[in-house]
């Protein structure tokens, strides 16, 4: 069209592109508590992790002036914040996920006091890399901008999915995970593994973090997450624990994210608050359709407390 | 100087304390300094609405004798209740500013009520006789600076299509899009403004993607009514769009893109609000005011804003300031259905408080209140 705009197409081109901007930090945050939930741990503080994430890769960012500093700053702190989280769960009777929720308010109140001065400053961003290059409609354009993190995330999930089958520490994860009984019959200590396991996912669920104050919507403030976290790790229930799984389900998210605004673009207008919980009644209807009185979750780690 | 001269300037100029005890129904006695408590719901620092009252309390702070009590993200619930109750019972205060709109019916009634002799203050409320006397409720016609901001929006885009990034249909932020639909259009009748409502107040990601699906249409100047405009400025300068602020002045986010913007002036009108009851003449319950009145501002034209749209935004502005003022919304206006929403010939001047109640958008407006 004449001016500019490409009318209806907006909204397929919105879920699209929303569904590669959205979608990131779900994507790692669900990666992580995968990896996490596989060793049979839960870890419900990963809304802390990824807010905390999100502050200190912008504080990092502008102090030091590289975003890539930052990012790393949000994966360390991810894995404290993991390591924290096994390290109590390692100490006798402790439930995992009451203190899951007790570091999920842990990170994001250390966050907002932390993050209190880094609210006005501009920090520099990650770079996007343009793949709509081949396109000369900027809307185009504007969607295919994808960065880095995300095609990171992409490649990530197939090989935590070849990881958990074939590699020997994906099995030991798997292992602890399903019998932790089986895995010290064999020589191995479960609450290392599990260690382990609940700092990577922190790690990643901080770079999850560093996503959303570096590069969409690309600033940090205190609503920034908006429970992407725990929505996250929901998904990875949703997902049934599969990796594979939860890439679709993030891209899911983040499209359908992206589908209440676009609608209201083009003059769709009634109703938008059903539009705006579409990720929400998503996740109702799949749960409804694919649960089953008669077996329980396919794929849940038998050690998992909530599966227990 | 005799010492009486002394200590009776004390209690009017410094102090303002005692007589401000005094004016809230207390025993000169009781305080000795008085404590004034804020009431915030979204965090203190969030580059918009809760700043700019921020701002304000902290121009307060400043006031020998007076002494600045906050609490920031209070639910418009019972919450902000327990938090009157726990300012004036634990910190003492006296005077209350619940600064946020869904705050004043039923919660702050219901302690106005409660505690007679203390004095509520709520920003964006409509107080009517019905109400307790010792509330009251202040807002500014920030419409006037957004009509302004239209203004200049309408005259700098080039497609003629307006965005606006809105939070939730409430009247205030209805007026605020459709005063900013009607400058554009005053100047350009093509102009035509694209509403989306992202449903809260804070909701960075629907804002950012609010924002790029604007874009996507065609729209070339965006401004918002959200909390924290950030993200509608950092994502639409990105995009290579412009921008009118609120709240406050975000120009130092993105300086090309900041055309201008509609600012609060809390800082201007609270310490007047002391002066006020330290006269002894009370703060009128119902209190309102625009640009004329410096409880609102507009932020200084960015470099992008051409010579031709600063000379009718000046104009416009002139006519704000001005003896008889200026009525945005004039008879004979239609809402964007078609039904006429004020008949021919009776204007609806800005003091109007049927502009309070605004659950239209005018025509050329793009959206729907629900």
């Amino acid at each position: 069209m004449a001016d500019g705009s490409i009318g209806l197409w907006t909204v397929p081109l919105a879920v699209l592109g929303g569904a590669i901007r959205v979608s990131t930090p779900f994507l790692f945050v669900s990666l992580g508590e995968c990896i996490t939930e596989r060793s049979g741990r839960i870890n419900l503080g990963l809304e802390g992790t990824l807010v905390m994430g999100a502050m200190s890769a912008y504080g990092i960012s502008y102090v030091t002036g590289s975003p890539w500093l930052g990012v790393l700053a949000a994966g360390i702190t991810g894995a404290l914040l993991g390591a924290l989280h096994a390290g109590i769960c390692s100490l006798p009777r402790v439930n995992d996920v009451a203190v899951g929720i007790a570091l999920m308010l842990f990170g994001t109140g250390l966050a907002f006091y932390l993050g209190k001065p880094l609210i006005e400053p501009t920090a520099p961003r990650l770079p996007a890399i343009d793949f709509g290059w081949w396109s000369d409609i900027p809307q185009v354009r504007a969607a295919l901008r994808v960065n880095v993190l995300f095609l990171i995330g992409v490649a990530l999930a197939p090989i935590l999915y070849w990881a958990f089958r074939t590699t020997r520490w994906g099995l030991l994860i798997r292992t602890a995970g399903e019998s932790s009984d089986a895995a010290r019959a064999m020589g191995h200590s479960v609450l290392l593994i599990r260690l382990r396991a609940t700092m990577v996912g922190g790690f990643l669920a901080g770079i999850g973090g560093s996503f959303l104050s570096l590069f969409y919507p690309g600033s940090w403030n205190e609503g920034l997450s908006s429970g992407q976290g725990i929505t996250a790790v929901a998904l990875v229930i949703f997902a049934r624990w599969d990796p594979l799984l939860c890439l679709w389900a993030s891209l899911a998210f983040g499209g359908a994210a992206a589908l209440g605004p676009a609608l209201q673009s083009v003059g769709v207008t009634s109703g938008y608050h059903l539009f705006n919980a579409a990720p929400y009644i998503l996740t109702l209807a799949i749960m409804i359709i694919t649960c089953s009185p008669k077996r329980t979750l396919t794929g849940a780690p038998a050690e998992l407390s909530i599966t227990r | 100087m005799d010492s009486g001269r002394i200590s009776r300037r004390h209690l009017l100029q410094g102090g303002a304390a005692l007589t401000l005890g005094a004016a809230a129904g207390l025993r000169p006695a009781f305080a000795a300094e008085t404590t004034i408590g804020f009431i915030y719901v979204g965090s203190r620092d969030d580059y918009g609405y809760n700043q700019a009252h921020a701002q304000g309390a902290a121009a307060l702070k400043k006031i020998p004798g007076l002494k600045v009590v906050e609490e920031e993200k209070v639910p418009e619930t019972d919450a902000v209740e327990k938090t009157i109750e726990s300012m004036i019972n634990l910190d003492g205060a006296t005077l209350l500013f619940p600064t946020s709109f869904g705050y004043y019916n039923p919660h702050m009634i219901k302690m106005a009520t409660k505690y007679p002799k203390l004095r509520f203050e709520h920003c964006g409320g409509l107080w009517s006789d019905k109400d307790p006397k010792n509330a009251g409720s202040y807002f500014g016609y920030i419409d006037e600076a957004q009509y302004i901001s239209g203004i200049v929006a309408g005259l700098t885009s080039k497609s003629s299509k307006l965005g606006f990034v809105a939070a939730k249909p409430i009247p205030q932020v209805l007026r605020n899009i459709n005063a900013f639909t009607l400058g554009a259009k005053s100047v350009n009748p093509k102009a035509t403004t694209q509403v989306i409502f992202t449903g809260d107040w804070s909701m960075p990601v629907k804002e950012a993607e609010a924002t790029n699906s604007l874009i996507d249409q065609g729209v070339d100047v965006l401004t918002c009514h959200v909390d924290g405009p950030k993200t509608m400025v950092e994502n639409a300068a990105r995009r290579g769009a412009f921008v009118c602020g609120y709240h406050t002045n975000q120009s130092a986010l993105a300086p090309k893109a900041y055309l201008t913007g509609a600012e609060w002036n809390w800082e201007a009108l609270y310490p007047k609000f002391v002066k006020m009851i330290a006269a002894g003449e009370g703060i009128p319950n119902f209190y309102r005011g625009g640009l004329k009145e410096e409880i609102v501002k507009v932020s200084p034209y960015g470099e992008a804003v051409s010579a031709e749209a600063r000379k009718a935004a000046d104009e416009a502005k002139a006519k704000f300031l001005s003896a008889e003022g200026y009525a945005i919304f004039k008879g004979g206006l239609a809402d964007n259905k078609g039904k006429t929403v004020i008949p021919a010939g009776t204007d609806r001047g800005q003091k109007d408080p049927e502009l309070e109640k605004m659950d239209y958008l005018v025509e050329g407006v793009i959206g729907a209140t629900s």
